[in-house]
């Protein structure tokens, strides 16, 4: 490829996360939600089809699905390979509080005032595969605001941005793979995907295991959203039970009294492969000091 | 065996910029240090584009092949090899990082860094190795890379620089694409993700 095209490209992304440009030429006219829902809805049915005729229920996301547009050029075509992990793939990088200050996991103080919108705690644990609580391992999480503007320089959505909020928050997880974080709920926001394409709101969460083969990057939803069966990033799950797992509970437990409403959300990674000593299964590989 | 139901990944996403990235992220040591390397390529997509909105980690055993399992990758203090490292792409797609030549982990054994990639566009993260080229023998006694053709087994073994440090390139998709990796042995999992595709592909 030409130097100048990626240039070209690359000036354009700077403005909005836009549909692959290869995508715009197969079909020039514009690309609405009927379009991108229609493509969906065929997927959809597809895999219940499948299901009907026996075959297990996936749990991931499809790395080949064209309703997100950006996937079209970016999943592997051949099959992941399968390997036992070895030596260093079973064990985890490790983090500890020399690496994360406490007060990361709180998003509404990193400014001098209180930042707009619905202060809300999330709050969950972290377990492995066989429900063993993961100790000890970093959690980040980065979001939209209230009205659902990015801080990055990439999102130009004409929503502001508040001086009191920069959406990043980090935590180590307790003994019982606990981890709690106090943010505002982020908004829902246009992206161009296709004419009319908004992503429901959504927290990232990024989560390491004991066993690096655990690695996690996934996105939090709040219950009953009406854009979910619109949106192709979260329809790129084709199993509703496993869709469901991405979706936070309200919980008036973890809702504090004139504070905050709380949503409750647990991370399961998948199993671990390596023989566990009875002090690791309760972390104490993680923090050293 | 798995017994609960795994948390689905989704994509990075574009914005990720101001949150993942840290200081020092892609310096496992500091660069210029004794026995430091540069580890760099690009990230390509199926048509040989370069990706600029790529992130990468490494995770490796240090220079005697010892997996360090120490605190301090996100505060890294200048002299704590911990293994971990994350490296953003630039505009251009290429990505750094400055480590020591992974040791074998056992005697004959081949030395590799475990990678993760991550990227706007990519539904979940990817695994994948990066071996080091010169020990054949055990290039060849690999069990992964000895179960690959050796057209593929290319994607996962570095070139040599001059001045020591290594290349390796990714290339999510098209015919010279990297070997990625499924860990998860009770297979419908992971290797469904494509089920689509290879209906397609048949119908074709």
């Amino acid at each position: 490829m030409p130097h100048e095209q990626t240039a070209q490209a690359l000036e354009s992304e700077e403005l909005v996360p836009p549909a692959e440009p290869h995508a715009a030429q197969e079909s020039k006219k514009v690309e609405t939600q009927a379009d991108l829902s229609a493509e969906i809805k065929a997927m959809g049915d597809r895999y219940a089809e499948a299901l009907k005729n026996g075959r297990g229920p996936e749990t991931m996301p499809r790395l080949d699905y064209s309703p997100y547009r950006s996937s079209i050029l970016r999943h592997p075509t051949k099959s992941l390979h399968h390997a036992d992990p070895e030596t260093i793939e079973l064990y985890s990088p490790a983090f500890g509080h020399q690496d994360v200050h406490a007060l990361e996991s709180d998003l509404t103080i990193q400014h001098n005032g209180e930042p707009q919108g619905e202060r809300i705690i999330v709050a969950g644990r972290v377990l492995d595969g066989d429900g063993r609580p993961v100790a000890g391992q970093l959690v980040e999480i980065w979001q939209a605001n209230a009205s659902g503007r990015y801080i990055h320089k990439r999102d130009q959505h004409p929503a502001p941005l508040d001086p009191n909020f920069t959406g990043v928050g980090r935590c180590i997880t307790g003994d019982d793979g606990s981890y709690s974080f106090t943010t505002i709920k982020p908004g829902a926001y246009p992206w161009k995907n296709h004419l009319n394409a908004w992503r429901p709101a959504h927290i990232h969460f990024s989560m390491f295991g004991s066993e690096f083969t655990q690695r996690l990057v996934t996105q939090m939803y709040f219950p009953g959203d009406q854009l979910f069966p619109l949106d192709p990033i979260y329809q790129s799950i084709v199993d509703q039970d496993a869709r469901d797992r991405l979706v936070a509970q309200y919980d008036h437990e973890l809702t504090s009294p004139e504070w905050a409403l709380g949503y409750k959300w647990d991370i399961i990674l998948t199993g671990s492969k390596r023989t566990w000593t009875e002090n690791e299964a309760y972390g104490d590989a993680g923090d050293e000091e | 065996m798995s017994k609960l139901a795994p948390t689905p990944g989704q994509t990075v996403g574009p914005f990720y910029g101001y949150a993942l990235p840290f200081n020092k992220d892609n310096e496992l040591l500091a660069p210029g240090s004794p026995g430091s390397i540069r580890l760099q390529g690009t990230v390509y997509d199926g048509a040989g584009n370069a990706i600029p909105d790529a992130i990468l980690e490494i995770w490796q055993p240090d220079s005697e092949g010892k997996i360090v399992e120490r605190t301090g990758s996100l505060v890294r203090d200048g002299y704590t090899f911990t293994g971990w490292g994350r490296g953003s792409v630039g505009n251009s797609g290429v990505y750094t990082f400055t480590t020591v030549n992974p040791g074998p982990t056992a005697p004959g054994a081949a030395a590799f860094i475990s990678v993760a990639v991550f990227a706007r566009g990519l539904m979940n993260r990817l695994f994948t190795r990066v071996y080091l080229p010169e020990n054949e023998e055990a290039l060849a006694n690999d069990p992964l890379l000895s179960s690959l053709d050796p057209e593929r087994r290319k994607t996962l073994i570095a070139r040599r620089d001059a001045d020591g440090g290594l290349t390796w390139d990714i290339r999510l998709q098209g015919g010279d694409e990297t070997v990625f990796l499924d860990f998860q042995q009770d297979g419908s999992l992971e290797t469904s993700v494509n089920a689509d595709h290879s209906a397609r592909v048949n119908q074709a």
